[in-house]
């Protein structure tokens, strides 16, 4: 009886709060069209630089005549994951090119890039293991590590030093407990080319800290492949170390090679585990194969023309020179990363106004025919929220007069904005 | 002998659903036959530690042997002795459209499955029963594949942004408005893939303080996504309403397990079809529960969307109730649609609420633009748009083909799973060996099937599985029931002695498995 009370008596919460009209998040930008080099959103046109296509093989005719001899050959969707026949020639032969690539034994692809990180790191990391990561890893990484129920233990942003000394406390931490220190597997999670921060990881030291402390290491390049390095392979290549010293690359096909999905390449003693448990990869669908067409098109446009990376990392340099000085933003970011950050210098206090001001820069903008966009954060959930900031994409479309007009027009709506 | 429900007069048509017991001698062969796979695995593994036998594994790197471990040896026990012997049944390369009628890339192994080379033959025309491929829209000509060209010559293959910065085009709005028309719903939301719809999608819905109730046999993506929101998981009997009901009183009864708070919100989490099972859900008696209780219900139709009802609209249509009652209802389009994404529908509220919070909508790529045509031109013939009756009539003889297959197959003397109309057909082959063998003769006759065993299954339910397709002709459906036929009997896997227990007969104990995030 008192039950049925309790029954009838009990409310729930309604299943999602209301969301206010104005929420920024809420009203998304319309692009009419292709998201090219020359952008058509909200109905005006703008020069792209808000969208991750740093080598311009979005719009290549190459890329797209491949992926339409694909889509005549095998339609659009696989219909099967990997292990039910969804597995296609063209999967397998876009894994035997990243590889060759990367000059690794294997790798592996995934159908969706955010999938492709957040599957790796639970497949070899379980209850346990202690995983290093650094704070400013990207949400795919920290979804992984969730996933993952490892022991996560954050090291400053780029701070080796804070680094070694988790690591020296791990090391007293074994010594009261070998046995369990035997078989506790130790990671660390870096990424080439932060996406929060446009910084780049010090990767020779950490090679130095992995032999010494014995951590195997996770290496994301989602926005570092196809843009480090003399032919592109991303950031072992700029510093020149050994493909082999890194147990894992994880990279997504959405930034450089213009498809969707994402690749993990390594030794096969590595890789081949994920074949039976990762999980975006065997209980999932498999990439479209028109998109496969397209990355395997993209890799051959990479490999015939090895000067485009050098190309784009100039074109950088001139717009973080061209950046400096704005009163009132900040340029965050490597002088040769494609993807980097404005923050304001002064907060003006709240989140959320700091956000207003922003859009109105923003919007200032894209009146003027810049296309530009906030760095969006889903601010209860990350670890440590990144301050808001304007993201700038450069390309390699991109002419020198353009980059020049979209400096001088950020200056203008700083100073019209923020004085 | 099929068992008939008209719980209440709740449903209303009749739910034809049975799952024949194991027999008791073959329940013990199989476990025999685990035993001794068991024994020559630890035999083997001697062999090979102490070097009598070549160890075929790739290996840890010189520099880093004395690294800790990376896999634990026991861990790769199953994978080492069992999996791979019978591992030619799986990740079968194809090369041509995954239609009624398949070409298989020829390989073979010369040192028992570890390494495969591809002799450069290709397998023409194998009737292809295991791609998800229900009404027949994975085709390379016709008008769905006209307009994803021209999408694709004029939009490319990529988006390079997520939908709250940069990438939220035209299209996907087009799509989204379609999507909410098609499902009867307020509004929709896109998503480009079907496994982190539900890993992405949970976490932003319930949190801490929450109650989720799901599936004994739900999918691995809800069960990702039930785990990372942070709420407690109580994990409710197979499709049996009595332990969800009893779940549900104990829940609001007793709240939360330390502090005795009530809980914040209880979200059901079921599938349309079970995959495995081939199973339908009860869905009059569970949103007839949801109403009782105040929960909210999470529809997963990943499989039964396109497949059941009379015009494709999913297990709402089939069992005629209103979509409106289904809280989030939750579906992917590489099955029915051939393409690949998911999508999520339903109040305004929910979904302006998704496209805020939602953890791909904020990080991840949108879908790609042909991807996202192929899917807008195949639910615009589902729903008649174009202007035919190509839809209508897709639907109608899945619909037909599913009922002749299952009646064929049960006639044979198969144990068959599953509920009558559902279009996935699981037939029982128990022992270990016959997995293999089961595979490797229906490929021989050119035919492809998918079996599945552990750890997708358990240990000794293991099966193989048939996916009807609207594209399988009759002819097609009688060749392959005749090579069922041959290879059933060479087999001797016609274990049906036609006693069938109702599902709803089964005793269920009052054991129930929670999981808590500690």
């Amino acid at each position: 009886q008192e039950k049925e009370e309790l029954i009838e008596e009990w409310q729930p919460e309604p299943l999602v709060p209301p969301v206010p009209k104005d929420h920024p998040a809420l009203n998304y930008n319309i692009v009419s069209g292709p998201p090219t080099h020359i952008i058509t959103v909200n109905g005006k046109e703008c020069i792209n630089f808000a969208s991750f296509n740093f080598l311009g093989l979005l719009d290549n005719e190459k890329v797209k005549s491949a992926a339409q001899a694909s889509l005549k050959k095998y339609g659009v969707g696989t219909c099967g994951p990997r292990g039910f026949y969804g597995t296609f020639d063209v999967h397998l032969e876009l894994e035997e090119r990243l590889a060759k690539f990367m000059r690794t034994e294997e790798a592996i692809i995934y159908s969706y890039g955010f999938a492709t990180i957040a599957s790796a790191i639970p497949a070899y990391s379980k209850r346990g293991d202690i995983v290093f990561v650094d704070e400013a890893a990207c949400f795919a990484i920290q979804k992984g590590l969730q996933a993952s129920r490892s022991n996560i233990k954050l090291f400053k942003h780029n701070d080796m030093a804070d680094l070694e000394r988790l690591l020296r406390e791990q090391e007293i931490e074994d010594q009261k407990n070998p046995r369990k220190a035997r078989v506790t597997r130790r990671f660390i999670v870096v990424e080439g080319l932060y996406m929060n921060t446009g910084d780049i990881c010090p990767l020779p030291e950490l090679i130095k800290l992995k032999y010494k402390y014995k951590v195997r290491i996770f290496l994301e390049e989602s926005l570092s492949f196809g843009v480090l390095g003399e032919h592109g392979r991303g950031i072992t290549e700029h510093f020149g170390i050994n493909i082999d010293d890194i147990d894992l690359i994880s990279a997504n096909m959405e930034n450089s090679l213009a498809s969707i999905g994402g690749f993990c390449c390594g030794r096969s003693f590595i890789i081949d585990h994920q074949r039976l448990s990762g999980q975006g990869y065997c209980f999932s669908a498999s990439l479209p194969p028109l998109l496969a067409a397209a990355a395997i098109e993209a890799l051959n446009i990479m490999e015939d023309n090895p000067d485009i990376f050098q190309t784009l990392r100039a074109k950088c340099e001139h717009i973080h020179k061209a950046l400096q000085g704005i009163s009132g933003l900040k340029v965050v970011g490597e002088s040769f990363s494609p993807a980097l950050h404005l923050q304001l210098e002064e907060s003006c206090g709240s989140r959320e106004n700091d956000v207003k001001l922003l859009k109105r820069v923003v919007d200032y903008c894209m009146n003027s025919g810049i296309a530009l966009t906030q760095a969006r954060y889903l601010e209860k959930e990350e670890k440590c929220l990144p301050p808001p900031s304007i993201r700038v994409v450069i390309t390699v479309e991109q002419t020198e007069q353009e980059l020049d007009k979209a400096a001088s027009l950020l200056k203008e709506a700083a100073q019209s904005v923020l004085s | 002998v099929n068992h008939v429900v008209h719980n209440g007069g709740l449903y209303k048509r009749p739910f034809n659903e049975a799952f024949e017991e194991t027999p008791m001698l073959v329940a013990v062969l199989t476990y025999v036959g685990y035993g001794v796979l068991t024994l020559f695995g630890y035999l083997r593994d001697f062999l090979r530690q102490w070097k009598i036998e070549k160890c075929q594994n790739a290996t840890e790197r010189e520099e880093q042997k004395d690294f800790v471990p990376l896999y634990q040896d026991f861990e790769n026990f199953y994978n080492r002795n069992l999996y791979m012997r019978i591992r030619d049944s799986w990740n079968r390369p194809i090369c041509s459209v995954p239609g009624a009628k398949v070409d298989m890339m020829e390989r073979v192994s010369h040192d028992y499955n570890w390494t495969f080379t591809y002799t450069g033959r290709v397998i023409k025309d194998v009737i292809n029963m295991g791609s998800y491929n229900y009404l027949g829209f994975a085709q390379n000509a016709g008008a769905c594949q006209e307009a994803a060209a021209k999408v694709l010559s004029q939009y490319g293959a990529g988006v390079c942004s997520t939908r709250q910065e940069m990438g939220n085009l035209d299209k996907h709005e087009e799509l989204e408005k379609l999507v909410a028309r098609f499902l009867g719903v307020e509004s929709a939301m896109v998503y480009g893939m079907g496994f982190a719809t539900n890993s992405m999608n949970i976490p932003a819905l319930v949190g801490k303080g929450c109650l989720i109730l799901s599936d004994e046999l739900n999918h691995a993506s809800l069960v990702l996504g039930a785990r990372l929101s942070g709420a407690t998981i109580r994990i409710f009997k197979h499709n049996n309403m009595q332990s969800l009901e009893k779940l549900l009183k104990d829940a609001i009864v007793h709240g939360q397990p330390r502090t005795r708070r009530p809980w914040k919100k209880i979200l059901i989490l079921v599938e349309g079809i079970y995959s495995m099972e081939g199973s339908i859900v009860r869905l009059p008696e569970v949103i007839a529960l949801k109403k009782k209780y105040k929960t909210y219900l999470y529809l997963d139709e990943a499989h039964s969307i396109g497949a059941l009802g009379p015009s494709g609209r999913g297990v709402v249509e089939y069992f005629g109730l209103n979509p409106e009652d289904v809280d989030v209802m939750m579906g992917t389009f590489t099955k029915s649609f051939g393409a690949a994404g998911g999508y999520i529908g339903g109040k305004k509220e929910l979904i302006d609420y998704l496209r805020t919070y939602s953890h791909s909508a904020v990080y991840a790529t949108s879908m790609s633009p042909p991807v996202v045509e192929q899917i807008i031109t195949s639910m615009k013939c589902i729903i008649g748009e174009d202007g035919t009756t190509v839809g209508k009539a897709r639907v109608q003889q899945l619909a037909e083909n599913t009922r002749y297959f299952r009646r064929r197959l049960k006639e044979m003397g198969f144990i068959i799973y599953g509920n009558e109309d559902s279009p996935v057909v699981p037939l029982m082959l128990y022992m270990p060996a016959k997995i293999g063998a089961f595979g490797r003769e229906m490929l021989k006759r050119n035919i492809g099937v998918v079996v599945v065993g552990f750890p997708a299954t358990p240990i000794i339910e293991s099966r193989a599985r048939f996916c009807l397709s609207a594209a399988h002709t009759k002819e097609m459906l009688d060749t392959a029931l005749k090579e069922v036929n041959e290879v059933g009997d060479l087999l001797q896997v016609k274990y049906s002695r036609h006693r069938l227990v109702p599902l709803l007969d089964r005793p269920f104990d009052e054991t129930t498995y929670e999981e808590t995030e500690d």
